[in-house]
């Protein structure tokens, strides 16, 4: 789950770690206001679910309050387009304008999870303020990392060796000691997958800063941490994603017009392998998961049945312990209250599966039954080709 | 004849008086499981469906001899109720809990690499060997007894791999999901090396997905270990790049993760890749071909 840099910085400042002084702006008007408190000279950030933003002219130093009311109001009227985003870009409904602090140093410093060692992993490097995966490519030598061991947590020895292979030294080698700690802490506190400073400066005055900061949550830990749905800004979710997050689906759309409704991730992925093999393009990627009730089947449907894109459905269960009859059961229910026309198939497999195609079946909806994951995927395809009959 | 569990293991269930918990504690026992025992903290005492339930593991496994653990314990208890398997040594534990937080199984993952239990899972489907013994939520009928080993990180897709290898006349040893959280328990190398040790497993299928180095390190493992033929489908050839996971895990992970290098890196090292999850049965039987030459 992300949140905003205005709002990670909120959080590192919580822990005493220090940042720019700043103020968010959801209008133009408010953006100059903030300048002239800023002092006229400042840094005005477009606040967007993604990185990439200086490059793509999200981030600007500003010298006067009306050039700073100019460039929001450009801003907000646009999407922002950078790598991370993808083509059609991300809204900008909010700007972070800050302080213009005098930088003489820039570091990267990150805590994230290592999935080999299965353990916190604390990166550092020299290079900050860089693409950290294009320092890693081009001079892996200059990446520090260290692994954190559970029980011990991260140590200050530890956290003055990255210090000190940084270059720092005296008090601001302590003072980024004392940061690093902090910064573990808020990882493990505030339950991070990634928690990064990049960069994190020195500036001219001798402070160190975080001048730039992103945090992810683990979305697992939520029943711990109340606060994090009211940190979600929906702007920068797909309509549909936030409907489907709802209804604990995994749902991210796609380019396509055949609108697939599977249980579990890796045949959900698989599914759309197939459909593509077979000269069909999916709408969307949809996992009701394991467990999924019949609500939740309706509720998929219809979240698939508001993507205007959608053509057909291919519906892949394969019940473990999912019953197939009460799949069915939510694909007429749901297929029914919204008068759906649309052509689908249908392919279960496991437990009661005699049963849910009969009701299909009998259901009067535009359905077919896939005898297996080829056949079903080959129906769907077949079926829009003929103008979905 | 199998890996991990047989006819002789038994099986205590925490968190036995849940819905999923007691539902998959009666479908494993119908399967022919040796469902002995089951854990809720405050419960002991008490007879759920003519099985004695504990407040500890350790009191199952020292009043029923269980050996085996399968875990139902929801997220906010699941990591505890792991560390309290392995505190008892028990020889294998299988958590099917899905959605237990990282910084919860950071521990875990330390406290297990010191002992002698094995972990399956979390946010898994289990662990079956066809005929004999069940510990899991996968549907029974759909697997046939036999020879070969599947491994996989899905939950259905694994059932579908199943499926095509029983249409095809081709039985299981025993059938492992290992789990798709970022950490877990025994990873693909662990249960190749039990595969490979197995008189009674001639070849091995296994089912990887997008993301992580897992495949990767398998493929180099087997290259250098493995005796038997192995057949490998890998999910998401299409996906999306999508939306990543942040600058840091990409470093980590130095550029893997993606499919179509998952698949390169396995054909390299001698392995069947099946490149459509339509024909994954067809795959297994042309490793096994292969090996015959």
């Amino acid at each position: 789950m992300n949140i905003h840099e205005y709002q990670a910085k909120e959080i590192l400042s919580s822990y005493g770690i220090p940042i720019p002084r700043g103020l968010v702006a959801l209008t133009s008007d408010q953006v100059e206001r903030a300048a002239k408190m800023m002092g006229g000279r400042c840094v005005v950030k477009a606040q967007i679910y993604a990185g990439g933003r200086g490059k793509a002219g999200g981030v600007r130093l500003i010298h006067h309050p009306e050039e700073a009311q100019e460039y929001a109001k450009e801003l907000f009227g646009r999407s922002l387009v950078t790598r991370q985003t993808g083509p059609q870009g991300l809204k900008v409904r909010r700007i972070l304008v800050e302080e213009a602090v005098e930088i003489a140093r820039e570091f990267y410093l990150s805590i994230t999870l290592d999935r080999e060692s299965s353990r916190y992993i604390l990166i550092a490097s020299a290079e900050g303020g860089m693409d950290i995966e294009e320092v890693a490519a081009k001079s892996p030598e200059k990446i520090l990392t260290l692994t954190v061991d559970p029980f011990t947590g991260l140590r200050p020895y530890q956290a003055r060796k990255i210090a000190l292979a940084l270059g720092l030294t005296g008090t601001i080698c302590e003072d980024c000691v004392e940061l690093i700690l902090n910064l573990y802490k808020v990882c493990q506190e505030k339950d991070c997958t990634l928690i990064e400073i990049n960069p994190l400066v020195v500036t001219k005055a001798g402070w160190l800063m975080a001048m730039d900061a992103k945090i992810t949550f683990d979305e697992n830990a939520v029943f711990r941490h109340r606060e994090y749905p009211d940190m979600v800004d929906y702007s920068q979710l797909d309509p549909l994603e936030i409907n489907a997050a709802k209804y604990d689906l995994a749902y991210i759309k796609l380019a396509g017009t055949i609108g697939c409704l599977v249980n579990g991730a890796g045949l959900a992925m698989a599914t759309l392998d197939v459909l593509k093999e077979s000269g069909g393009e999916p709408a969307n990627f949809l996992d009701v998961g394991g467990g999924a009730t019949r609500e939740k089947v309706a509720e998929a449907f219809r979240i698939i049945l508001q993507d205007s894109d959608v053509k057909g459905i291919f519906v892949n269960i394969f019940g473990g312990i999912m019953r197939c009859d009460v799949i069915a059961q939510g694909i007429i229910e749901a297929a029914g209250a919204v008068g759906c026309t649309l052509p689908i198939v249908v392919r279960m497999d496991g437990s009661q599966v005699e049963e849910g195609k009969r009701l299909l079946l009998q259901s009067g909806l535009n359905i077919q039954v896939g005898t297996s994951l080829g056949d079903g995927a080959a129906k769907i395809v077949q079926m829009l080709a003929q103008g979905g009959r | 004849m199998s890996i991990l569990v047989d006819k002789n293991s038994r099986v205590v269930v925490q968190g036995i008086t849940g819905r999923s918990g007691l539902f998959h504690a009666l479908q494993c026992r119908e399967y022919g499981t040796g469902v002995v025992a089951g854990v809720t903290p405050g419960k002991g005492g008490i007879h759920i469906e003519g099985i004695p339930v504990f407040n500890t593991v350790a009191e199952a496994v020292k009043y029923t001899e269980a050996n085996v653990s399968m875990i139902f314990v929801p997220p906010p208890g699941a990591a505890d109720a792991i560390m309290e398997a392995i505190d008892t040594g028990i020889a294998l534990a299988v958590c099917i809990t899905e959605g237990i937080p990282i910084r919860d199984m950071v521990p875990v993952k330390a406290v297990l690499q010191g002992s002698t239990t094995r972990l399956i899972g979390p946010n898994c489907p289990g662990i079956i060997t066809p005929g004999a013994c069940k510990v899991g939520i996968m549907p029974g009928h759909i697997h046939m007894p036999g020879k070969i080993g599947v491994i996989s990180r899905s939950g259905t897709l694994t059932y579908e791999a199943v499926k095509q290898l029983t249409d095809a006349g081709l039985g299981q040893s025993t059938c492992i999901g290992i789990g798709g959280d970022p950490i877990i328990g025994m990873n693909f190398i662990d249960v190749l090396t039990l595969f490979n040790q197995d008189p009674d497993t001639e070849a091995v299928f296994m089912i990887g997905e997008i993301g992580g180095g897992a495949e990767e390190a398998a493929a180099e493992w087997i290259r250098a270990n493995m005796k038997k033929p192995v057949a490998a489908f890998i999910a998401g050839v299409t996906a999306p790049p999508g939306k990543r996971m942040g600058h840091a895990g990409a470093i980590i992970t130095g550029g893997k993760g993606k499919a179509a290098d998952k698949i390169r890196t396995l054909q390299e090292c001698g392995v069947v890749v099946s490149t459509s999850p339509t024909r994954m049965g067809e795959a297994m039987q042309e490793a096994l071909g292969k090996a015959q030459l």
